[in-house]
């Protein structure tokens, strides 16, 4: 039987391009403290609301509401706020680095701050996280020194990474850090596999990878979900949606018509979305699925709604694709004005005090770069001697690599 | 051969707790060729178990546990099944030590049955060993007999860095030699069949000179060594037989000493010609041994062309096309 009509190909087109009015009418923001909290043991099924729903704590006048309220205390909401605004000048200063020439590329993760911070609050130091570029909010979190993340980025004569990795590609056993996977995704599942070998062993860490929006739809993806759940593995799998694949918007990666938690539940998998600039609520629905996996129940599925705020790299120019002011019309705000407000509402911050921080966080990473700088930066000859090329290919060196090492002259 | 495999990793799960076995069907079934009967009976689920059927799962998942510090032995139930997990192998298992600086490694054994004989077809007979010879960190291994078989799986297993090991399907339960009208000797007939049950190893990057000769050197891995010992034994040609056993990194001293002695040189392998492995071992031997070269270097090798069901024999390299070759060698 011949059709009527004449068949038509539907390519996804975001609300708005670039010289368009910024249009975010289609996130639904449900109110703060909106969304029921259940217990930790419910079945995937009683909770499918969560997967297309937002999960917020913080209202607009900064007051943190409802059952997902971590009740956090002072010293832990000032701890976050500081890792939040260090990770952001620290973005900040390295992309200004790199327009200086000082390396060949960065990433900075502006306007999702909460999301790395938050949750390394909420894990233990001793879970392993399996982070995707953007996530060096976990690194600055645990602690781990800006100066070594900084002769990485340099791949000057310190980097542990001995200039093998492009800039922002960290890698910490030490911070329960995996090394960044260029090739999105691939380590997706293997936190899966970490954490079943963590079962396995009966040990008690657990694990938490972060993919983007747009490379859920890669197949390791659905690997990972698979996994997880067939073994019940002890592992958060976080979906940061920050609306843009490079240029791409989130619709292009299948999130025109559901949600990307609504992924988990095909997998019998919790899956929750949650407001990803809200501090408390990433703090809160992460500690969640962290106990969750520690009780042996398995793993759990969240999606983080943000917004990427700055360029997907410094090879990337978004005024090609959206609109120039979008960012400022992004209906969740920013992770770290609305801790401030927060903070204010409950009336231990002032404006006086953000500011001195501001400043003592900056001078922090301008006195970081100044060390990692005296080791060398990309312009400089100060990287590792190409000798080291031949080294970790395999433990042992075998002839063939020791033979075309003494081709380059070593 | 299976029952040297299965002992392999029984040593080994013995041994060291952090093995642990998995694959599609190879944990209460035991595997389609039953190389992990009795390893989930005998060590329990969480050591041996099955998995979805998603080779790039198993092998993400395998990265993950030796990130860990397990030590995860996987089976791949074809190697014509491999391809989806390519990503995993390639761009995070043979990179991971490399791009960590050594901090985290992927010390995995991936165990796959490879070429044909079995009617399977162009989708259960391939051998795609040089889609990992070319690949730097990874090792790849193919073992001739059952002897050989367990050593170099438990070498496989100790080793640190990511082994793909290929089990030449056709030889699992004797010494096919290519004459495929004729009954199979069985293994217990062999000399390398017997197997010691417990611990021992062959060192990964040592070939084995299956048969020692003057005029000829012919290089070989896998189902072709015994079609390769029939065509020397029905050729009369004194030819030295060489098992390379490990691919990469491939034992080159055995390789230089035997070409500079008899200054002829024959690369057998199942496996497709153009970009195959013998494309490298001849470059090898040219690099090395060009000046003691009284002939060109020969290949004998399967066709171009996918593995054709029905023409199985027209297409596998058997004695008759190395025998022609080997003459083709010494009239060079």
């Amino acid at each position: 039987m011949k059709n009527s009509v004449s068949l038509q190909l539907h390519v996804p087109e975001p609300a708005a391009r670039p010289g368009q009015a910024p249009d975010f009418n289609w996130v639904k923001v449900p109110a703060a403290g909106s969304v029921t909290r259940p217990d930790i043991s419910v079945e995937p099924g009683a909770i499918r609301e969560h997967a297309y729903t937002l999960i917020r704590v913080l209202d607009d006048s900064g007051d943190a509401v409802g059952p997902w309220n971590p009740k956090l205390d002072l010293q832990t909401l000032q701890r976050g706020l500081r890792a939040m605004m260090l990770t952001r000048a620290y973005d900040n200063r390295m992309f200004r680095a790199q327009r200086q020439g000082k390396t060949s590329f960065y990433m900075p993760c502006t306007g999702e701050e909460a999301i790395g911070v938050a949750q390394a609050m909420a894990l233990d130091h001793r879970d392993m996280t399996f982070p995707t570029y953007r996530q060096q909010g976990l690194l600055i979190a645990r602690g781990w020194p800006l100066v070594d993340m900084m002769n990485q980025v340099f791949s000057n004569s310190r980097d542990r990474l001995k200039g093998r990795q492009m800039p922002i590609m960290y890698s910490s056993k030490a911070a329960g850090f995996f090394s960044i996977a260029g090739n999105l995704a691939t380590h997706f599942p293997q936190a899966v596999g970490w954490a079943m070998a963590s079962a396995i062993r009966h040990d008690d860490r657990i694990a938490a990878g972060w993919i983007g929006e747009g490379a859920t739809a890669e197949g390791d993806f659905h690997h990972a979900l698979t996994f997880a759940s067939v073994y019940r593995a002890p592992v958060i799998l976080n979906i940061v949606n920050n609306q843009y694949a490079i240029s791409s918007f989130q619709g292009i990666a299948g999130g025109e018509r559901t949600t990307f938690a609504a992924r988990g539940l095909g997998y019998g998998l919790p899956s929750l979305r949650v407001d990803g600039n809200d501090f408390l609520a990433v703090h809160a629905v992460t500690t969640w699925a962290a106990d969750r996996a520690r009780s042996n129940l398995g793993s759990t599925v969240i999606e983080l709604l943000s917004y990427r705020a700055a360029a997907h790299s410094t090879s990337d120019d978004p005024s090609k694709y959206r609109p120039a002011d979008e960012a400022s019309h992004w209906p969740l705000g920013d992770p770290i004005a609305r801790l401030k407000q927060h903070l204010m509402a409950l009336e231990v911050w002032s404006d006086e005090q953000h500011s001195r921080l501001a400043v003592e966080v900056d001078n922090e990473v301008r006195d970081a770069q100044r060390e990692a700088e005296s080791y060398g930066t990309m312009g400089t000859d100060e990287h590792h001697s190409p000798a080291t090329m031949f080294d970790d290919v395999y433990k042992e060196m075998p002839w063939h690599l020791r033979r075309q090492r003494q081709e380059l002259g070593f | 051969m299976v029952q040297a495999l299965n002992s392999a990793m029984d040593v080994m799960m013995a041994r060291d707790d952090s093995v642990v076995v998995f694959g599609e069907d190879v944990g209460y079934f035991g595997g389609v060729f039953r190389c992990t009967e009795g390893l989930q009976r005998k060590y329990g689920p969480d050591r041996a178990f099955d998995t979805p059927i998603a080779e790039a799962g198993i092998l993400a998942t395998a990265v993950g546990m030796g990130v860990y510090g397990l030590r995860p032995v996987v089976e791949i139930q074809f190697a014509d099944y491999i391809y989806p997990a390519t990503d995993q192998l390639i761009s995070t298992a043979a990179r991971l030590r490399y791009r960590s600086a050594g901090e985290f490694t992927a010390p995995i054994t991936v165990r796959t049955p490879c070429g044909g004989g079995i009617f399977g077809g162009q989708t259960h007979s391939q051998s795609p060993e040089a889609i990992f010879t070319h690949v730097c960190g990874l090792k790849t291994v193919i073992p001739s007999n059952p002897y050989d078989a367990k050593g170099l799986l438990i070498s496989a297993i100790e080793d640190d860095d990511p082994v793909i090991f290929l089990e030449p399907k056709r030889l699992y339960n004797g010494p096919f030699n290519g004459h495929h009208d004729q009954a199979v000797t069985p293994w217990t007939e062999h000399p390398a069949g017997e197997v010691p049950e417990g611990h021992y190893t062959i060192p990964l990057s040592k070939a084995s000179l299956v048969r020692p000769g003057e005029d000829v050197t012919v290089l070989t891995y896998g189902t072709m060594v015994h079609v390769a010992l029939a065509a020397v034994a029905e050729g009369g040609v004194d030819a030295e037989v060489i098992d390379l056993r490990t691919l990469v990194p491939v034992d080159i001293d055995t390789i230089v000493t035997s070409v500079t002695k008899t200054g002829r040189c024959v690369i057998v392998h199942e496996a497709t010609r153009t970009s195959g492995f013998g494309a490298e071992l001849s470059a090898l031997v040219q690099e090395n041994c060009f000046y003691s070269l009284e002939a060109p270097i020969v290949r004998v090798t399967g066709w171009d062309t996918p593995y054709p069901h029905a023409l199985e024999w027209d297409y596998f390299p058997g004695p008759r096309r190395v025998a022609e070759g080997l003459r083709k060698a010494m009239e060079g």
